[in-house]
């Protein structure tokens, strides 16, 4: 399998694409626009006809703040693929993958209102874990742990 | 009023004599005796103690012993609420309305630490113990409780029952 | 005692669609909190007579802010977290999460470890699905196969206390190892018990597999196609019942299962009644293999000598300094996992299980993800529900098993 892994990160990789292989998957850098073109490719070319998972990391003082974490999986070629794009604080915005994967629409909503990240085209971004009137994302490191909005009041003791 | 040898007067016009207490006593006991062994549950259950509560409810431990085995799915119909996992701040208002939604006499077991304090969630998601929504009868600690501390809060809270006041009428009586 | 009076009690959730005008199709609410539905979600269907047209699947009632808890943790510390993700098969997660951290620290685990590990998730995968049946049961109505099942499943849990000594949550997975080794007589238990395991299941079977009432309700009910299921990330038994062999414990082998004999059991058509018989002949072949595990088990240390991770003999923590520092650092500092992140993925019994892990560098994590798979099937769960009957939703639902903790995280 290493072989396989390795010959899918030789055809991912180009100049605005650096790919790599790290703990037994491919890795590979987006920029922000070509998202879309190379889970295109992935799919069509490659196979990758499972998104796993879709998630963010928050990098706090880095500049641009937050990696978009999409992992696929190949269910003929038991590989799986990391995509990663960095998004900035000011317009976290990525595209939706909604219209390739049916899997995408629950993991975006997740991801958006933990990290606020925005995904266009995705149309219902209602709140999913968390619920209406929740105020900030819980999952940027700049919201503290405990601080708690509480739809009932709470009993005065 | 005239008082004869036969009679013993029940009111004062200061207050109820000591007759009248030992009858509400023994009304009470009678009461909370046939209540203590009438627990009809809502499990109201939402997390990882819904394991325990599942062993606790079926043959091995069998909660049929204290007449507390029939769970009752309607708000209505239970007067034993308990509280079985971690309670969210989106889980809140629905705990509160059923609190709401069930009959008098009722009471409320916390079971397991989550719902008695927020257990080790102490973060920005879980109600810091059902006890800040609705009040709380009993509290089973434990992550998850064992069946016996399951029962052992059951019969905690029949002893509760069964020493308590149980107003029928009035508060009076 | 009265409550203070609130003007309105908010609703957590906004539906997906309004009730429409006077004679149209009919909104039902079912949910979070109702017998039917295994765990707290909130399903709103809108109904034409007794058919769902279409449904608004709401999760999220037990969101516990796991990720965020995890970021206030060391590595080791977050290990009951971990374990509360998926009640039920609680070691799986803690497997899957400790061989995720042990590849960012490059360590290969002992071999008695590595066998041990996988008798026990083999071990947690007949818990789990013997919990899922036994509610899906209950839900019917079959309330004596449920109190079969329930009953051998109380010999595990009680038997997996003699081993980790809690009976539900176990935090027995060390990175590196296990919190301790066997202890005696425990295999031959465990040989009693499967026995035992044989005899239940047989009556559970000859209950309900030919019972009209039970197919009639499971047959033809909530159909996935292969498609639909792979467009919608559906793996573990749902996939499979399907007829996709999908199976990481064959793809991607880890652990010790390269080494084992086993099948990966197929449905036809992907209805309930293919979703209730993969699971159960999934414990059958579990069975198969703990029998195999426990020929195969080697003597030897359960915990690698790595002292990044592993904690020093608590004799020598008494008596040395060096070993009392050592423990003192990965107590207070945690293990120190170098940076980079990784992906790991392990078979569970829901599906895959993943976590993504980030560190950057140091003993508290940056970010602990975890890929699970009961939220994932929540996004699908639809395409099961819409075109069936109201009532069917109670099976479909139970047959799809929503596990809250790993779902809401
Ligand atoms: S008390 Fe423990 S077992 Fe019970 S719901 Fe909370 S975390 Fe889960």
């Amino acid at each position: 399998m290493p072989a396989d892994l390795d010959a899918l990160c030789q055809s991912l990789a180009t100049e605005a694409t650096p790919a790599s292989v790290a703990h037994g998957l491919v890795v590979v850098e987006v920029p922000t626009a070509g998202v879309l073109d190379m889970v295109r490719t992935l799919k069509d070319a490659h196979g990758f006809d499972m998104l796993l998972d879709v998630t963010a990391v928050d990098w706090l003082p880095r500049e641009p703040r937050f990696d978009v974490v999409w992992h696929f999986w190949s269910t003929t070629g038991h590989v799986r693929v990391r995509v990663r794009t960095r998004v900035p604080e000011g317009d976290p915005a990525v595209v939706s993958l909604t219209s390739l994967y049916g899997s995408a629409a629950f993991m975006e909503r997740e991801c958006h209102e933990m990290y606020g990240i925005r995904f266009a085209g995705n149309a219902d971004l209602r709140p999913i874990l968390l619920y209406e009137g929740f105020v900030g994302h819980p999952l940027r490191k700049d919201y503290p742990k405990d601080r708690e909005q509480p739809l009932v009041p709470y009993l005065t003791p | 009023m005239t008082t004869s040898s036969a009679t013993i007067p029940i009111a004062r016009a200061d207050g109820p004599s000591s007759a009248f207490e030992y009858i509400t006593t023994k009304k009470d006991e009678l009461v909370g005796w046939a209540r203590k062994f009438s627990l009809f549950p809502y499990p109201f259950v939402t997390a990882c103690c819904a394991m325990e509560f599942m062993a606790v409810s079926s043959t091995p431990y069998d909660t049929d012993r204290f007449g507390a085995a029939l769970p009752r799915f309607s708000p209505r119909q239970a007067d034993l609420l308990m509280v079985v996992g971690t309670v969210t701040h989106k889980q809140a208002p629905v705990l509160r309305k059923v609190y709401e939604q069930m009959c008098e006499p009722k009471w409320v077991m916390a079971f397991g630490v989550c719902a008695t304090s927020g257990g080790f969630y102490q973060n920005y998601a879980a109600v810091q113990g059902i006890d800040r929504i609705i009040p709380v009868d009993v509290y089973i600690p434990g992550c998850p409780p064992r069946p016996e501390m399951v029962i052992d809060g059951i019969m905690q809270l029949q002893q509760k029952i069964a020493t308590s006041r149980h107003p029928i009428v009035t508060e009076r009586f | 005692m009265k409550l203070p009076p609130l003007a309105s009690l908010p609703n957590p959730v906004k539906s997906a669609f309004a009730p429409s005008a006077e004679g149209g199709p009919v909104i039902v609410n079912i949910g979070p909190s109702h017998p039917a539905t295994h765990g707290t979600v909130q399903i709103i269907a809108e109904l034409d007579g007794e058919r769902v047209l279409r449904t608004d699947v709401h999760c999220g009632y037990l969101h516990r802010g796991f990720e965020k808890e995890c970021e206030a943790h060391t590595w080791h510390n977050l290990i009951p977290y971990v374990d509360r993700l998926n009640y039920v098969s609680a070691l799986i997660n803690d497997f899957a999460y400790c061989d995720g951290v042990e590849r960012l620290l490059g360590i290969e685990i002992t071999p008695r470890c590595r066998y041990l590990r996988t008798l026990l998730s083999e071990y947690s995968r007949i818990v789990d699905h013997l919990t899922c049946i036994a509610a899906g049961l209950m839900e019917l109505g079959a309330m004596t196969a449920f109190l079969y099942l329930v009953m051998i499943r109380d010999y595990m849990y009680e038997h997996l206390a003699d081993l980790t000594g809690a009976r539900v949550t176990y935090t027995y997975g060390r990175i590196g190892g296990l919190a301790r080794d066997l202890p005696d007589g425990w295999l031959a238990r465990l040989a009693e018990i499967l026995d035992q395991y044989e005899v239940f299941v047989g009556r559970v079977h000859g209950l309900v597999d030919r019972n009209r009432i039970f197919i009639d309700r499971m047959r033809n009910v909530g159909v996935l196609s292969t498609a639909d299921a792979i467009h919608y990330a559906y793996t573990g038994p749902i996939l499979r019942s399907t007829g996709a062999p999908r199976d990481l414990r064959r793809d991607t082998p880890y652990l010790a299962y390269a080494e084992l004999d086993f099948d990966v059991p197929v449905g036809i058509k992907g209805d309930n009644y293919d979703r209730y018989y993969v699971r159960m002949r999934e414990m059958d072949e579990s069975v198969h293999m703990i029998r195999q595990l426990m020929d195969m088990l080697p003597a030897g240390p359960i915990n690698v000598a790595d002292h990044r991770c592993t904690f020093p003999d608590k004799a020598l923590v008494y008596t040395e300094i060096e070993s009392l520092i050592n423990h003192f650092k990965l107590v207070m500092d945690g293990p120190a996992v170098p940076a980079g992140d990784v992906y790991v993925a392990h078979e569970s019994p829901n599906g895959e299980l993943g976590f993504y892990l980030v560190s950057a560098g140091g003993g508290v994590p940056w970010k602990v993800h975890c890929r699970a798979p009961s939220f994932v099937h929540m996004g699908g769960v639809h395409r099961m529900l819409d075109g069936y009957q109201l009532a069917d939703v109670v099976p479909t639902f139970g047959s799809v098993n929503m596990i809250g903790g790993e779902c809401d995280r």
